[in-house]
C-alpha cells in the first residue's frame, strides 16, 4: 500500500504555493436570476435589486456594485433607501424588515446588514394585522411608516427598529375623523400606498385598497379625505404638492386637487387611457412636471384586457406623445430619474428605468423618440440561452478596437445619454489586460463580452443565421405596427428565448486573437470560418461537405437534417464575416473544434469522427471515422433515446426544484396550498427512496455507446515520427479513450496555394482505462506547453524548445498521463478517479504569477471535477497543488458551463443569466472595489444635485491626487470606449 | 488405506489401493497409473470425482493429496488421453445431470478447441484472491478481482444504505455503500468472495466513507482492470479465523456446508505475481504508423480460456472452464451459456456457497 502514502511536504514549495494560488469568488456578471424588487436612491444615485433567493445587489457607476444576501433566503418584496443616508430597508416575504448600510472599511465601502425586525401584533391578533404592505421612510430619517393588511399604520423608530406605539395610525382613528356615510370599517382595510407630502413632511397621504384616500396630518391628526369608487392601486404626488394622482384596478387614473378648505373634493380628471373596453389594473404611476408645462404621466399596466392583457407594458404620456413600451418579460418594478434638487421647480425626468423579470431596460426620456440606453452592466446573458463559452485573454489592442468598432455600428439605435445611474466611485485598479468572453447561443449568435473588469459589457454580436435558409422569414419584422395602431406599443429589450431553429445553436467557438480568424461550430454539424472585416460586404460563402461515415455503410441518421444554405452572395455587416462553411455528414452536433491560423487549417469532430479542412485552399484534407460499428446510439441521432434521456433529466430537475421551492415556507392565502404541495412532494420523495438507486460496476468496453465521440482536437508542431524531425500534427481524443495522431505536411508559405496539405495517420493510442479523453497537450523540451499559433510570430512568446525531447500529456476524465515522444511510452500519471472518485470535467493550462515577485510564474493545470472542486495540478510532474470547492456538485449546468482563462480565472453560470467569476491566482484578481461617499448635505437636508460630470468630479476630490490622476485616466479611456460603442 | 477405481479408455476399470495418509507425490501416482494401465507412452489427464460429484483434475501434489483425502473410502479416478480431454467436463456440475443440457446446446466448433495443458501452475491465472488477511480485522475481507484478459463482466451493482458502527458514544447509524446485486455468470459472482449486502469499505485502498454512490462507482470503474474491494461480508460466518492459519488446507470453518474461505493466504497468493499485475495495468496500446485502425487487439492471448479459482470446501483447486473463445461467435455463445447457466440456477446468490447438483451421475461420463 505504499503508493497510497502521501509524499512529504516541502516547506519551500508550500510557501511558493501560497504566493501563487488563492481562491476567490469575485463578482457576479450578468442579470440577477428571478429579480423581485427594485429600489433607487436619488441621493446616492444607486439602484438596488432584490431577488427571490434573498440576494440584494446595489449598482451605481460602472464598476460600483455591492452584494448582500439575507440569511433567510426569502424573496425580497420591497427595497426602500432611507432618504439622504447610506442605508436601505428591505422587506422580505416572511414579513421581516432588514436594515442594510454601506460602511467604509479598509478604504472601500461594504454592504452590511445592521438590523432585522419583524412586526409583532398584540397576542391573538391575526397575522394580517401586522402583514406589511407599504413602507414609507420619512424624510426626517428618524421613522419608518409601515402600512399593513389590517389598515393600521405602525411607526418604527430608526435605526433601532422600535415601534412607537403611541404614534400608530389605526383605522379606528382614521374613521373617527371622517364621517362619511359610505365609509365603514372595511374602507380602511389594507394600506396600498403611503406617500409623504413633497413640501410638508408632516403630512402623509394614505391610500387604502378600497379606494379611500386620506391626507393625514401627523402634528394634529387632522385629515382630508377623498373617495374613489374604484379599487386603489397606487398614489403619486405632483412636485408642488397641490395635486396628486391615483391609479386603479380598472385601468384608470385620477387627478385630485389638494386644498385645505374643500372637505369633499371632486376629481379633476378621471381617465381610462386604454378604454373604453375593460382594462387591466394600473399598478404604479408617476406624474412628472416639466418646464414646458406638459407633464409626463408614466404608468405600468392598464392595457385592454381582452386584446393586450398579456402584454407587460409601461406607458409614457407626454402631451400628444404616447408610447406603451412593451417588455419581453413581466415588469417587476420601475422608477424615474428626475431632478431631486428640492429647489428645482420641475421634475424634468431624464430616464425611465424598468426592471423586467429577464432584463433591465433604461429609456432616455430627454432625446426625441425615447431611445433605449445601452446598460454598461446587468447584461442579459441569456437573451437567447447560452450554449457554450470561450475565453480569450490578453487581446491585442488592434483586434480590440476593431471589434468595438464593429459593435458600435450595431448600436446606432441606442441613446447617447451617459449612464444615468452613476453613484459611487470605482477605486479598483485598472483591469490588467483586455479579455474577451465569447458566448454562443441557441439562436445561432455569438456575443463578444468585455470581460476585462467588473462590468461584463457587450461589445459586439455576431449572427451566423444569415448563411442559412431558415423557416423564419427575415422580413418578418417585429415593428410592423403602423402609425395609427392603438395602443401605441413599442417592443423594447433584447430577451428572446425562442429560437427559430435549434439547429442554429452554437456549440464550439475558437478565436485566434492574432489573426482575427474565428471558427464557430453548431448543432447541425456546421463549421464556419470567419475573418474580421471592418466594412460590410457581400460575398459567396464557400461550402464543403465532410462525410464522416465514409466507408461505413448501411447506417441511417435519424436525427435532424443539415441546414440548408443560401445560394449566391450574402450581405454581411462589418465584423466577423464567414468565408467557409463545412457541413458534417451526418449533421450531428460538433463536439470539438480547433483552428490553426498559421497553417490555415480547421479541425472539427462529431460523434461520428473528425475532419481537417484547409481554409486557405478551401479543400477538405481528410476525414476519419471513429465510430464503433456497434454504436447504434450515435448513429440514430439525437432524436431517439438521447432526447428522452434529456427529457427525463429535465423532469427530475424540475421535481427537485419544485420540492425546493415548496419547502420554503410562504405566507398568505396560497400558503396552505403550498404546504399541502410540499407535503405531497415529500411523500413522493420518500416513496422514491424506497426503491434504492443502484449503480452497475462494469469496466468500459469498446462496445459502449458514444466511444467514437470526438472530445478534443489539438494542433501541435512536435516530434511524431522520429526525434530528429518535428512536423505539424493533429491530435484527436475520443470518448472511448483513443487518441489519434496525424502527421501533417503543410506546404511552405510561398507554395501554400499550389501544393495540397497532406495528412497521414502516425499513431493511435488506446488508453487501457478507456475513459473519455478531455485534453491533449504537448510540452516542449523545457516542459512548457507549446505556444498558440502565431504567438511566437507576434513576439509574445518564447519559441518552443525543440532541442529537448517533447512530452505528450493526455488528460482523460479519470487520469492525467504523460508520455514520451516520439515513441509513445508512459512516463508518469495521476489517477484522479481511482484515488478520489471524481472525474475531470474541464481542464486548461493556466499561467500563475507570484504575488511576491514579478519574475516568477509557472504553468499548471486548472481542473474542474464533476464534484465541482477545482484542483491545480503541476506541470510536468502532475502533483496536486491545491484543491478548492467551487460549485455544488448537484449544479450540473454550472459545472458544464465553466470556462477557465489562461491566467487562472474562470467563469461559470450560477443561473441562466449570471456568470460567477472566480480567481485561482493571487496576482490576477478582478473584483469590485468601490466607495460610496455621503454627498454633501445642505441645511434643508437635501442635496444640491448637479449634473453627472460635476458630481463625479466632486467625488474625485475625496481621493489623493495620485488616485485622481489614475481615475481621470481611466475615465478618459472609458469615455473613449463609450464614444465608440454608443 | 483407501481404494481407487480408474475409468479407462474405452471404459476399462482398474481397482487399486493407496495409503490415505501417505499417498506420496503426484509424479509417482501418475507413473503408477500409467503402469497399472500399461499406457506408459501416452499423455493422459487424470481426474477424480469429488464428494459433490464434480469432475476435478489431478495434476499436482496438492490436488492429488486433496483427492485422496476426499476418498470415502473409494476414490473414482478418471483417465483420459491428453488430446481427448474435454476441459469443459471439469468443474462444478460436471458430473451432474444438468450437464447434458449444456452439452447438447453447445455447438460443435465450440467443442473442438485448442488443447491447453493445465497441469502446471504457470498455466493458471488468478481471477480473484483474498489479500491482506494478516492486516485486516477478521470481520473484513479484501478481495482482488483480476479482470484483465477476461471477457467476463465484473458483474455487480452497488447501492446506498445504512450501516451500524460502534463508536465511543455507542452504536451509530452511518451511511454506507453495499453490494446490491450480482450478475449471474459475472466475475464477482463466480469468485464467491462477494455477496449481496456486503458493505463496501474501501476501493483499492481508498476508504469510501464520506463518498457518494456515484464517486464510489467511478472509483470502482476506474480500477476495474485490477479492482481491490474491502468488504464487510453480510454473512460473517465464513470469516477467516486467524488461529487456524497455520493448520494448512484443512482450515477450520464455522460452517461446514459453506466453508469456502478457510484457506491460508499463502495458498491463495501462490500464483500471483504482483509485478506482472502492475505492468499489465499500464498496457495502453500504441499503434504506430498509418495503418487503418482495426479493432483493438486482444490484450492477453496467452490463454484463450480463462479460469476462475475458488478456495472451495475440501478442495484446493476447483477449475471452472469459462466458455470463452476469442472469435465473435464464441462470445455470443458464451453469453448464451451464461444466460443458460443463470436460468438453470435456482438461487444464484447461494450457488457458490452451497454446491450445486450433489452427487448425481452424469450420463455422458458414465457411458465412457
Amino acid at each position: 500500500m505504499r503508493r497510497f502514502l502521501r509524499p512529504g511536504h516541502d516547506p519551500v514549495r508550500e510557501r511558493l504555493k501560497r504566493d501563487l494560488f488563492q481562491f476567490n469568488k469575485t463578482v457576479e456578471h450578468g442579470f440577477p436570476h428571478q429579480p423581485s424588487a427594485l429600489g433607487y436612491s436619488p441621493f446616492l444615485r444607486l439602484m438596488a435589486i432584490g431577488t427571490r433567493s434573498g440576494a440584494i445587489k446595489l449598482y451605481g457607476a460602472p464598476g460600483v456594485e455591492f452584494m448582500g444576501l439575507h440569511e433567510e433566503n426569502n424573496t425580497v418584496m420591497q427595497i426602500h433607501f432611507i432618504p439622504d443616508q447610506c442605508q436601505l430597508v428591505t422587506l422580505l416575504d416572511d414579513n421581516s424588515l432588514h436594515l442594510w448600510s454601506l460602511k467604509q472599511h479598509g478604504g472601500a465601502s461594504e454592504l452590511r446588514e445592521e438590523h432585522r425586525f419583524t412586526l409583532k401584533g398584540p397576542p391573538g391578533s391575526p397575522p394580517s394585522a401586522t402583514q406589511v404592505t407599504a413602507v414609507l421612510p420619512h424624510s426626517s430619517r428618524e421613522v419608518l411608516y409601515l402600512g399593513t393588511e389590517s389598515g393600521s399604520i405602525f411607526v418604527l423608530e430608526l435605526p433601532s427598529f422600535r415601534v412607537l406605539e403611541d404614534r400608530t395610525i389605526s383605522p379606528e382613528a382614521v374613521l373617527q375623523r371622517i364621517s362619511e356615510d359610505n365609509c365603514n370599517r372595511r374602507s380602511c382595510e389594507l394600506v396600498e400606498a403611503l406617500r409623504e407630502h413633497p413640501k410638508n413632511p408632516d403630512q402623509i397621504l394614505i391610500g387604502y385598497s378600497r379606494g379611500l384616500i386620506v391626507l393625514w396630518d401627523l402634528q394634529n391628526n387632522k385629515s382630508f379625505v377623498w373617495l374613489s369608487f374604484q379599487q386603489l392601486e397606487n398614489l403619486y404626488w405632483q412636485r408642488d404638492g397641490s395635486k396628486f394622482i391615483s391609479c386603479h384596478y380598472d385601468g384608470s387614473y385620477t387627478q385630485w386637487p389638494v386644498s385645505s378648505d374643500n372637505r369633499q373634493p371632486e376629481p379633476l380628471e378621471n381617465t381610462v387611457p386604454y378604454g373604453p373596453f375593460p382594462c387591466k389594473a394600473i399598478s404604479k404611476i408617476y406624474w412628472q412636471t416639466t418646464k414646458n408645462g406638459l407633464p409626463y404621466i408614466i404608468f405600468q399596466g392598464g392595457m385592454p384586457r381582452a386584446s393586450y392583457g398579456d402584454r407587460h407594458s409601461i406607458s409614457v404620456i407626454h402631451g400628444s406623445q404616447q408610447t406603451a413600451f412593451d417588455f419581453t418579460s413581466r415588469v417587476i418594478d420601475f422608477f424615474i430619474i428626475f431632478s431631486s434638487d428640492p429647489a428645482a421647480e420641475f421634475d424634468d425626468p431624464s430616464a425611465l428605468v424598468v426592471l423586467a423579470e429577464e432584463e433591465l431596460v433604461v429609456i432616455d426620456l430627454k432625446s426625441a423618440g425615447w431611445p433605449a440606453v445601452h446598460p454598461p452592466y446587468l447584461a442579459s446573458l441569456h437573451c437567447s440561452a447560452i450554449t457554450c463559452s470561450h475565453h480569450v485573454s490578453n487581446i491585442p489592442l488592434k483586434l480590440w478596437e476593431r471589434i468595438i468598432s464593429a459593435g458600435s455600428k450595431q448600436n446606432i439605435h441606442y441613446s447617447s445619454m451617459p449612464w444615468p445611474i452613476d453613484g459611487g466611485t470605482n477605486i479598483a485598479p485598472d483591469p490588467p489586460q483586455r479579455d474577451l468572453l465569447l458566448t454562443g447561443h441557441e439562436d445561432g449568435t455569438v456575443r463578444f463580452w468585455d470581460a476585462s473588469g467588473v462590468c461584463l459589457h457587450l461589445l459586439y454580436k455576431l449572427s451566423t443565421v444569415r448563411v442559412f435558409l431558415t423557416d423564419a422569414d427575415p422580413n418578418d419584422n417585429m415593428n410592423t405596427l403602423g402609425e395609427d395602431e392603438w395602443p401605441p406599443l413599442r417592443k423594447v429589450g433584447t430577451f428572446d428565448p425562442y429560437s427559430d431553429d435549434p439547429r442554429l445553436g452554437i456549440q464550439k467557438i475558437y478565436l485566434c486573437k492574432y489573426s482575427g480568424y474565428l471558427a464557430v461550430a453548431g448543432t447541425a454539424g456546421q463549421v464556419l470560418v470567419m475573418e474580421l472585416n471592418d466594412e460590410d460586404a457581400e460575398h459567396v460563402v464557400d461550402h464543403a461537405e465532410a462525410d464522416l461515415l465514409q466507408d461505413q455503410e448501411g447506417y441511417r441518421w435519424k436525427g435532424h437534417e443539415k441546414l440548408k444554405t443560401r445560394d449566391g452572395p450574402v450581405r454581411f455587416e462589418a465584423g466577423f464575416q464567414p468565408f467557409v462553411l463545412v457541413q458534417c455528414q451526418p449533421p450531428a452536433v460538433v463536439t470539438s473544434l480547433a483552428l490553426h491560423s498559421e497553417w490555415k487549417l480547421v479541425a472539427f469532430g462529431t460523434s461520428h469522427g473528425f475532419g481537417l479542412f484547409d481554409h486557405q485552399q478551401k479543400r477538405l484534407v481528410f476525414v476519419k471515422c471513429t465510430l464503433h460499428p456497434s454504436d447504434q446510439l450515435a448513429l440514430e441521432g439525437p432524436l431517439s433515446r438521447v432526447k428522452s434521456l434529456k427529457k427525463s433529466l429535465r423532469q427530475s430537475f424540475r421535481r427537485i426544484r419544485r420540492s425546493r421551492v415548496s419547502s420554503r415556507k410562504r405566507r398568505g392565502p396560497a400558503g396552505a396550498v403550498q404546504e399541502a404541495n410540499a407535503k405531497f412532494d415529500q411523500d413522493a420523495l420518500q416513496e422514491m427512496e424506497l426503491a434504492p438507486v443502484q449503480r452497475k460496476i462494469e469496466a468500459r468496453s469498446a462496445e459502449d455507446s458514444f466511444t467514437g465521440f470526438v472530445r478534443t482536437l489539438y494542433f501541435a508542431d512536435t516530434f511524431l515520427r522520429d526525434s530528429s524531425r518535428h512536423c505539424p500534427s493533429l491530435w484527436a481524443g475520443t470518448n472511448g479513450g483513443t487518441v489519434y495522431a496525424f502527421c501533417l505536411r503543410v506546404p511552405p508559405a510561398e507554395r501554400r496555394m499550389d501544393e495540397p496539405v497532406r495528412a497521414e495517420q502516425a499513431k493511435e493510442i488506446q488508453l487501457m482505462h478507456r475513459a473519455p479523453v478531455v485534453g491533449i497537450l504537448v510540452l516542449d523540451g523545457r516542459s512548457t506547453p507549446l505556444p498558440e499559433p502565431l504567438e511566437v510570430a507576434h513576439d509574445l512568446s518564447k519559441s518552443p524548445d525543440m532541442q529537448g525531447s517533447h512530452q505528450l500529456l493526455v488528460v482523460s476524465e479519470e487520469q492525467f498521463k504523460v508520455f514520451t515522444l516520439p515513441k509513445v511510452s508512459s512516463k508518469l500519471k495521476l489517477k484522479l478517479t481511482a484515488l478520489e472518485g471524481c472525474r475531470v470535467r474541464k481542464v486548461t493550462v493556466a499561467n500563475f504569477g507570484s504575488c511576491k515577485t514579478d519574475d516568477y510564474s509557472e504553468n499548471d493545470l486548472a481542473v474542474l471535477t464533476n464534484l465541482g472542486d477545482i484542483q491545480i495540478i503541476s506541470l510536468p510532474f502532475l502533483k496536486l497543488q491545491i484543491r478548492y470547492p467551487c460549485i455544488r456538485k448537484e449544479d450540473v449546468s454550472g459545472i458544464a458551463s465553466c470556462v477557465f482563462t489562461k491566467y487562472g480565472q474562470g467563469f461559470y453560470l450560477i443561473s441562466p443569466s449570471e456568470f460567477e467569476r472566480f480567481s485561482l491566482s493571487t496576482k490576477w484578481l478582478v473584483e469590485p472595489r468601490c466607495i460610496v461617499e455621503m454627498p454633501e448635505v445642505t441645511s434643508n437636508n437635501h442635496v444640491h444635485n448637479k449634473s453627472g460630470t460635476e458630481n463625479a468630479a466632486r467625488k474625485s476630490s475625496f481621493f489623493s491626487s495620485s488616485l485622481l490622476e489614475r481615475k481621470s485616466g481611466r475615465l478618459m479611456e472609458h469615455a473613449l470606449l463609450n464614444d465608440e460603442s454608443e | 488405506m483407501g481404494g481407487s477405481k480408474s475409468l479407462f479408455f474405452g471404459a476399462e476399470f482398474r481397482r487399486f489401493s493407496l495409503d490415505r495418509y501417505k499417498p506420496g507425490k503426484f509424479e509417482d501416482f501418475y507413473k503408477l497409473i500409467l503402469h497399472i494401465h500399461h499406457i506408459a507412452n501416452l499423455e493422459v489427464m487424470i481426474g477424480y470425482a469429488d464428494v459433490h460429484g464434480d469432475l476435478l483434475p489431478i495434476n499436482n501434489d496438492d490436488n492429488f493429496f486433496k483427492a485422496v483425502s476426499s476418498a470415502h473410502p473409494l476414490l473414482r479416478v478418471f483417465i483420459q488421453r491428453q488430446d481427448e480431454v474435454d476441459y469443459s467436463n471439469f468443474g462444478t456440475n460436471t458430473l451432474s445431470r444438468k450437464k447434458k443440457a449444456l452439452v447438447t446446446l453447445r455447438n460443435d466448433n465450440l467443442r473442438r478447441r485448442p488443447h491447453i495443458n493445465i497441469s502446471m501452475p504457470h498455466d493458471f491465472r488468478p481471477v480473484s484472491s483474498i489479500i491482506d488477511v494478516d492486516i485486516l480485522p477478521e470481520t473484513h475481507r479484501r478481495v482482488r478481482l483480476y479482470r484483465h484478459g477476461c471477457e467476463k463482466p465484473l458483474g455487480f451493482y452497488i447501492r446506498d444504505g445504512t450501516s451500524v458502527r460502534v463508536t465511543p458514544h455507542g452504536l451509530e447509524k452511518v451511511p454506507g455503500i453495499f453490494i446490491s446485486r450480482m450478475v449471474p455468470g459475472g466475475l464477482a459472482e463466480s469468485t464467491g468472495l462477494l455477496a449481496v449486502n456486503d458493505e463496501v469499505l474501501e476501493v483499492n485502498g481508498i476508504e469510501v466513507a464520506g463518498k457518494t454512490l456515484d464517486q464510489v462507482t467511478d472509483m470502482m470503474i476506474a480500477n476495474s482492470h485490477n479492482l481491490i474491494i474491502t468488504v464487510k461480508p453480510a454473512n460473517q460466518r465464513n470469516n477467516i479465523i486467524r488461529s487456524s492459519r497455520m493448520s494448512g488446507s484443512s482450515g477450520q470453518s464455522t460452517d461446514s456446508t459453506a466453508s469456502h474461505h478457510s484457506l491460508p493466504t499463502s495458498h491463495v497468493l501462490q500464483n500471483f505475481h504482483p509485478d506482472e499485475m502492475e505492468s499489465d495495468e499500464e498496457a495502453d496500446i500504441v499503434i504506430e504508423g498509418g495503418l487503418e485502425p482495426q479493432h483493438i487487439p486482444k490484450l492477453h492471448s496467452i490463454t484463450s480460456s480463462s479460469l476462475s479459482r475458488i478456495n472451495g470446501s475440501s478442495l484446493s483447486h476447483r477449475l471452472q472452464r469459462d466458455l470463452v473463445l476469442n472469435n465473435n461467435s464464441g462470445r455470443e455463445s458464451n453469453g448464451n451459456i451464461h444466460k443458460l447457466l443463470s436460468s438453470l440456477k435456482t438461487d444464484p446468490r447461494h450457488s457458490l456457497v452451497i454446491p450445486r447438483g450433489g452427487i448425481e451421475e452424469d450420463g455422458t461420463v458414465i457411458t465412457l
